[in-house]
């Protein structure tokens, strides 16, 4: 490890055990009691829409906020009652707080001097360097762009070899590009230090990009938690089905339930599904959704129909619009078995286009059955895809 | 193309005549504050200071003799006022900072919904003339009057007596009556600016420092002071400049041992009608006045100030 990467005491990082913390505000409950172990050294991501708890969840770790039930343990210890300036956590704030009043040098010395570190100026200096930095030490912060302003941001809290970083929404106040940038750099710094990172955010690719672990949380609850792949191909729940990405839901009746695959009807057609991923106990007679991700539906004109292989989905359908993106074209198609809803998506990778698919053609859309995914049919079909995603652009 | 060629000569024409009447706008709105300046600020400061240097006699007339020396009699005569009135001034204004700056910090981070109410306390005694409650301090501090009574049975008369900010178990007539009533009246001053830069900081600020190890203390220490700043200096200033001029609270309160300099100038303009002294006194108190005010600014830091 290099001399700049910190190494003291809690260099490595330890796990954050949750048990049972919860947060009521009056009659509101912003958190309701929540387990959640976050391993050592991991990147972990709260993703959800605004006022789902997230912030509050990482607020009370940072022991901004007091939780109403439950305890916060940090590697074992439990910090539950300790005010923020004793726990060994430090936070990157949304709107970075830096002090107007300091320059760059001394926003980033504070913790240190506040703990009494004598000569501050070397770690300041490696500091500032592995944050690309180091040659802005005398600015002021109101000098600075939004990008230097937030790597100024985690360089104060990291300078202090925090057990676990907090991160509230960092990237929030970023343009895309710059977004884009800061999460690559992030990432980066995490390995780099092996320190935990617990991260909030409400944009789902970035959770995705950066993150080990998602926890996806809504209305005060945790719905999902996972690597981020298995978040996106296996969702739990509709809200998470649909909050992460884009999922098409189709409600659909068990029709036989006896082998691997559950034998389904959605509206006049018959559809597969493994029936390991059905995440509800299927019966004969139940009815549960299917879910399919767009990019997993092929597209073919319905005059082409035999070249389709068995063994696939088929759902019938009519092209209602398209629209060219670049590296993909993303159609809406109305089809029988898309009920309620707008119709359903298909985004088709632009390698070979076929003219024909236009808005108005009568297309086939079919997709293996293994990329599918059941879920519960007692739930909101739309959920996640109507959430508020707070002010910042995503 | 060849039909749209001439349209853009006529924009090209009118486009800085607009913008030559628009530049001349902010000096129009100028106008009125500068005339209103030069009436009522230039011109009687010009008459001061030619008075200053003149000589004579209210009989004979007032002549420009170009007599410096009043400034040198004057000072040499007064010194005594002079320094007393920066002491108790500097006094005052560093009442009103401990008294003020806690209320400021209580209204801007504490106070919640009833910080519209406490605010409008705190200017409610705008609505009472200056002079009333002055005198309405030398009822409270009368020798019969409750304050020293109860003052006088908790044997704090004694302490001050003792101290020499009293004099023989009585408030009024004291340098210890007049300092409070300074410091009463001038006190709105010193917590407004205060509130106003108290209450622009950030919370998240706070919870940054308290993030990074700093506990309260420190974090008002390092943090909210040194933001509140801008607020101090304004309400310092705002504070000490009246306060170093007034006349009103020494009159009213005070005896003549406690005569401030602007009790000299008034008796000098009204009673003793001798007009170059009591103008060379307001130009020395006003030159005092600057520099002392200059030398603070450069200490204080006046960058975030301004």
């Amino acid at each position: 490890m290099t001399a700049t990467a910190p190494s003291g005491p809690g260099g490595s990082g330890t796990d954050v055990r949750l048990a049972g913390i919860s947060k009521r505000y009056g009659a509101f409950t912003a958190v309701h009691p929540l387990d959640l172990t976050v391993p050592a050294g991991s990147f972990f991501a709260l993703l959800g829409a605004s006022g789902c708890g997230k912030t509050t969840t990482l607020r009370m770790i940072a022991g901004l906020e007091t939780p109403t039930t439950g305890s916060v343990v940090l590697a074992g210890r439990d910090v539950t009652a300790l005010p923020p300036y004793k726990r060994p956590v430090n936070t990157v704030f949304q709107s970075y707080a830096l002090f107007p009043h300091l320059d760059i040098h001394e926003n980033v010395a504070f913790g240190l001097r506040r703990r009494g570190v004598k000569s501050v100026r070397k770690q300041v200096g490696e500091m500032l360097d592995l944050v690309q930095l180091g040659d802005l030490a005398r600015r002021r912060p109101h000098e600075l762009s939004g990008g230097q302003q937030q790597r100024v941001a985690v360089a104060r809290a990291l300078i202090n070899h925090p057990q676990v970083l907090l991160l509230d929404e960092p990237l929030g106040a970023l343009d895309l590009k710059l977004r884009r940038q800061m999460q690559l750099e992030l990432k980066r710094i995490q390995t780099e230090v092996g320190i935990t990172f617990v991260h909030v955010t409400h944009d789902q690719e970035e959770a995705m990009t950066m993150a080990d672990t998602v926890a996806v949380m809504n209305a005060g609850r945790v719905e999902q938690l996972g690597a981020p792949a298995d978040l996106y191909e296996t969702p739990r729940t509709t809200f998470v089905a649909n909050f992460l990405g884009t999922s098409n839901l189709i409600t659909a009746d068990v029709l036989d339930a006896s082998g691997d695959d559950l034998v389904l009807r959605a509206a006049d057609g018959k559809l597969a599904l493994p029936a390991a991923r059905c995440q509800v106990p299927a019966r004969a007679g139940d009815k549960i959704l299917v879910g399919i991700r767009p990019e997993k539906i092929a597209l073919t004109h319905a005059d082409d129909a035999e070249t389709v292989p068995d063994g696939r989905n088929r759902v019938r359908g009519r092209i209602s619009s398209a629209s060219f993106i670049g590296v993909s074209t993303q159609y809406l198609v109305d089809a029988p078995v898309a009920t309620g809803t707008a119709g359903l998506s298909v985004y088709a990778q632009n390698v070979e286009r076929d003219p024909r698919l236009v808005p108005g053609a009568e297309v086939l859309l079919h997709w293996n059955p293994g990329h599918g995914f059941g879920l519960d049919a007692a739930q909101r079909i739309e959920a996640g895809t109507d959430v508020d995603l707070g002010e910042a652009p995503s | 193309m060849t039909t749209a060629a001439p349209a853009p000569a006529p924009v090209r024409e009118t486009a800085p005549a607009r913008s030559r009447s628009a530049r001349r706008v902010p000096y129009r709105l100028l106008l009125p504050g500068i005339l209103w300046l030069l009436l009522f600020f230039v011109a009687p400061l010009v008459y001061q200071a030619s008075t200053s240097v003149q000589t004579g006699s209210l009989e004979d007339g007032f002549r420009v003799t170009w007599h410096f020396a009043t400034y040198w009699d004057a000072l040499s005569t007064y010194w005594p006022q002079f320094l007393r009135s920066i002491g108790y001034a500097a006094v005052a204004t560093a009442l009103c900072l401990l008294l003020g700056y806690p209320l400021a910090y209580l209204i801007a981070f504490r106070a919640g919904r009833w910080r519209t109410l406490l605010m409008v306390l705190v200017i409610a005694p705008f609505f009472t003339s200056f002079l009333i409650r002055t005198l309405a301090w030398k009822t409270i501090l009368s020798d019969g009057g409750p304050v020293v009574g109860a003052l006088d049975s908790l044997h704090v008369l004694g302490l001050t007596d003792a101290l020499g900010v009293t004099e023989g178990h009585r408030l009024l007539a004291t340098p210890l009556a007049v300092v409070c009533g300074l410091t009463y009246n001038f006190l709105p001053f010193m917590i407004l600016p205060l509130y106003t830069s108290l209450e622009r900081i950030d919370g998240r600020l706070h919870e940054a420092a308290g993030d990074l190890y700093a506990g309260p203390l420190t974090t008002f220490r390092r943090v909210t002071f040194p933001l509140s700043m801008p607020g101090v200096v304004a309400g310092t200033l705002l504070t000490f400049i009246p306060a170093a001029g007034d006349y009103i609270n020494a009159e009213l309160l005070g005896s003549p041992d406690q005569k401030m300099i602007g009790n000299v100038v008034q008796s000098q303009f009204l009673r003793v009608l001798d007009y170059p002294t009591a103008a060379a006194l307001s130009f020395l108190l006003m030159a005092v006045i600057l520099g002392m005010v200059t030398v603070y600014l450069r200490r204080a830091g006046t960058e975030d100030v301004v």
